[in-house]
């Protein structure tokens, strides 16, 4: 790693404004921080420690829907009674991910800005060309070794996964960011490739995540989150979905369905076509199937990661079949 | 120059003060600067699990965590969870016990999650030992034995817990 100094902010107000400075990256669990620095993709100059702010890492959990300060662990909120009540998905997101010792370190607004996993943008000295880890360099996946990148929201310059499981749970149930003086649904949190992959989210300068927002609804309450993977625990996703549902008074009709995909997309996606398929029908297997693969019709594959189009539309009927008890 | 910073740390009950560069990390400062050698650098990248120590009585990975972070905290490494009078640690005496290990050198990272796994309430199956046993990597491959070491030293915790309620309550 190089040099740095590090020093403990005072306020959430100085450390937003310490984000002003370029050199400048604010420390929270270390996870993806550190582990980058090593790998000598990040190179700060100052690391400001913001784990001591207080009042950061509550956890609140009632009859509106939950608020999870920036700062709570992984892991707290992954064992909290209230959120594994009220948003199963959410937390079994959480408990899927990382390891025991990770989730006790990182925290969910960290969670929320960590980066890709492409070995290529992971290795500046072999790779120098990446257009995330430097604009205009070129991509270094795109003809290479694809098996874990995106089949979703690819551009001409970035192909790399947003690996996270947090945020595709938070996609599927309308939750906020919160930054301070204003908060944004997550899915415009996250911005598409395009040409400036090096631009992952609308976070500003001068702007730090407070906490997250859930609102509550019966299709949260309803619901999980089916991770499938290289190996049983302790990995990235090949495909995973978070699915909500909520049924009618009948127990049969599907009244409100939520979808969103990880482990294939450029950002934490959100399977629109597939919940209008079977919203106000009565699941059954064919439909469930058909409807599922309407998540990939716009899926570009890339070589290695072909197997993610035929593999995610499982998932998500697996996890959709689970749901509505065909399964 | 490199910058540095003086720390105040408290590791298995004593307190060190050191002089370190800022960037050293908990798991460096540890083996290189307190000769505290127990803890092992395996990937050193938050992969392998050989690191984890407890940090305020929750497991961490110490590669990934800046010796400047825990000021203030409570850190206990392998070094720190014997009796005092020399007697194992029962996890340490379950992996004796199962020989749960070839090589031994992800073992302190392994006995370390192993405390905390059983403390959280997180041994009670098989299974269930598996997937909170997941962040510490074996490569010998001894994890059939590790598994049967934190069931035994599970059930004796809770065994010698029960029995001190016992004594308590007598």
């Amino acid at each position: 790693m190089r040099d740095f100094s590090y020093f403990r902010a005072a306020s959430t107000e100085e450390a937003s404004r310490a984000t002003l400075d370029a050199g400048t990256m604010l420390l929270a669990g270390g996870t993806t921080l550190l582990d980058l620095a090593k790998c000598g993709v990040f190179e700060p100059d100052t690391l400001v420690d913001i784990t001591h702010l207080a009042g950061l890492g509550d956890i609140t959990v009632d009859a509106n829907g939950a608020t999870i300060g920036a700062l709570a662990k992984m892991e707290e909120v992954a064992d909290h009674p209230g959120v594994k009540a009220a948003f199963p998905a959410v937390a079994q997101s959480l408990s899927l991910a990382a390891s025991p010792q990770l989730r006790n370190m990182a925290t969910v607004g960290g969670n929320l800005l960590q980066r890709t996993r492409c070995p290529y943008f992971r290795d500046p000295g072999a790779f120098p060309a990446c257009n995330k880890r430097n604009p205009g360099s070129g991509c270094s996946a795109i003809g290479g070794v694809t098996r874990n990148h995106a089949v979703l929201g690819t551009s001409r310059a970035c192909i790399a996964v947003n690996p996270g499981d947090l945020a595709v749970a938070l996609v599927a149930f309308d939750a906020y960011v919160e930054m301070g003086r204003r908060r944004v649904a997550i899915e415009d949190f996250y911005m598409l490739p395009g040409e400036t992959p090096d631009w992952e989210t609308v976070l500003k300068k001068g702007e730090i995540i407070t906490g997250i927002s859930i609102p509550a609804s019966m299709a949260a309450k309803n619901s999980t989150y089916l991770k499938v993977r290289d190996r049983q625990s302790y990995e990235f996703a090949a495909a995973s979905a978070a699915v909500g549902i909520e049924f009618e008074a009948d127990g049969q009709t599907v009244r409100d369905i939520r979808v969103a995909l990880g482990g294939v997309a450029t950002k934490p996606w959100r399977a629109r076509t597939v919940e209008q398929a079977l919203v106000g029908t009565v699941l059954n297997v064919d439909a469930v199937e058909k409807a599922s693969r309407l998540s990939m019709e716009d899926a570009v594959s890339h070589g290695g990661n072909r197997y993610k189009i035929e593999l995610a539309p499982r998932v998500v009927a697996r996890a959709i079949l689970t749901m509505g008890g065909l399964a | 120059m490199t910058r540095t910073i003086h720390l105040s740390l408290d590791i298995n009950a004593s307190r060190y003060e050191l002089d370190v560069e800022t960037r050293v990390t908990l798991l460096d400062a540890l083996r290189e600067n307190l000769g505290l050698t127990g803890t092992k650098k395996g990937c050193d990248q938050g992969q392998c699990g050989a690191c984890t120590c407890h940090v305020d009585g929750k497991r961490v990975l110490s590669c990934l965590t800046l010796a400047a972070q825990v000021e203030g905290k409570q850190v206990i490494t392998i070094e720190g969870i014997a009796a005092e009078n020399g007697d194992l640690h029962p996890v340490q005496a379950a992996f004796i016990e199962n020989d749960a290990f070839q090589c031994g050198y992800c073992t302190p990272g392994q006995i370390m999650s192993a405390v905390a796994c059983i403390r959280e309430g997180h041994a009670g199956s098989e299974e269930e030992i598996r997937e909170y046993m997941s962040g510490n990597l074996c490569r010998c491959g001894a994890y059939n034995s590790i598994v049967a070491a934190v069931r035994e030293a599970a059930s004796a915790v809770t065994t010698g817990v029960a029995a001190k309620d016992k004594a308590e309550v007598a």
